[in-house]
């Protein structure tokens, strides 16, 4: 075979390994957001129980903001006592955790919230303006929010005891 | 004199800013619905598999749309509308890549493709038809005796 043959064959294969070895070196759980590092979007949210929450009220405490659905399982399911034993752990610590419920019935909701006994505030996105104002593409995904209103990391799939507690003590 | 000339000569760029300006507003037309629709088009839904916004059935996409729809009615422009978008999504959630920066790969790669590989074809062909042309004009390499004599007695034997 000529050289330049073998040169144009290395040539077009070469690059194509060199794709594929980037790809197999990235997460596919990995789903970047450009949100990370910037301000949160405000939110206004009305709850469950009645209360209503805005971002602003919240400004100058670290808040996890967890959105959720009660037919996503088995995700959301696993992630909720460890959301509700942070949110025992950390309130005395100025930690706010909200949950915002997505693409849900109401009364599926309730039940969800029942069932595992959340006792932080959790609303539903009316319209879904909070989840695409946050990026969101699916559930769960949670993001940490700094003391100065600042995205400081965003987790998708469900949270255990070990991220949050890791997530949650970097922001204090 | 002069002044007419020079008239004449402003009118010109006048009237190509005007007809711009109408075919930018043409472009750009169209009933808020409309405008939705196309914007939506140019958008990925997130919980699909490679669907737009405006063709997903889905509660998320519809709440997209809505999203545009509401935008476009505040009067934002479609361009500040998929700025919005890519804010919060990243570029992933545009179905096309912005002609920008690295981009532009993904945009002139496939023609350099097509002209390199036609390229390759008609160097194929020319090349063929060359050694076709240089073979008709040499005589032919002697044949080996052996086999001359073994067709010829086959021949015969199949005449028969």
């Amino acid at each position: 075979m000529a050289t330049w043959k073998k040169l144009s064959l290395l040539l077009s294969i070469v690059p194509i390994l060199l794709l594929l070895a980037y790809g197999f070196k990235t997460n596919p759980r990995e789903v970047p957001s450009p949100l990370v590092g910037r301000q949160a979007p405000p939110f206004a949210m009305a709850a469950f129980d009645g209360s209503s929450h805005t971002l602003e009220q919240h400004r100058g405490s670290p808040v996890v903001l967890n959105f959720w659905a009660s037919w996503c399982f088995p995700a959301c399911y696993e992630e909720a006592p460890h959301l509700e034993a942070a949110w025992q752990s950390y309130r005395d610590r100025g930690v706010v955790v909200i949950g915002v419920d997505i693409q849900d019935r109401d009364a599926d909701a309730k039940v969800f919230i029942d069932r595992f006994k959340l006792s932080f505030p959790n609303g539903p996105d009316v319209q879904g303006k909070v989840s695409i104002d946050y990026g969101v593409y699916g559930v769960p995904e949670t993001f940490f929010i700094n003391r100065d209103g600042t995205i400081h990391y965003k987790h998708v799939g469900a949270l255990d005891a070990k991220i949050l507690k890791a997530k949650i003590e970097e922001m204090l | 004199m002069q002044n007419g000339k020079r008239g004449k000569q402003s009118l010109v760029p006048t009237l190509l800013l005007m007809v711009f300006g109408i075919w930018v507003s043409v472009a750009n037309a169209g009933s808020v619905e409309e405008q939705t629709l196309r914007l939506a088009a140019e958008l990925r839904c997130p919980v699909c598999q490679n669907l737009s916004v405006a063709d997903s059935p889905s509660e998320m996409a519809t709440q997209m749309r809505e999203v545009i729809h509401e935008k476009l009615k505040n009067g934002e422009s479609p361009e500040q509308i998929r700025d919005y978008f890519v804010s919060r999504y990243g570029e992933w959630i545009l179905l096309s890549p912005a002609r920008q920066g690295f981009n532009w790969l993904a945009w002139l790669l496939p023609f350099v493709a097509i002209v390199g590989g036609f390229g390759i074809v008609v160097l194929t062909i020319s090349r063929s038809i060359r050694r076709g042309r240089q073979s008709h004009g040499e005589p032919p390499p002697p044949s080996d005796p052996r086999y001359a004599g073994r067709l010829e007695s086959e021949l015969k034997e199949w005449e028969r």
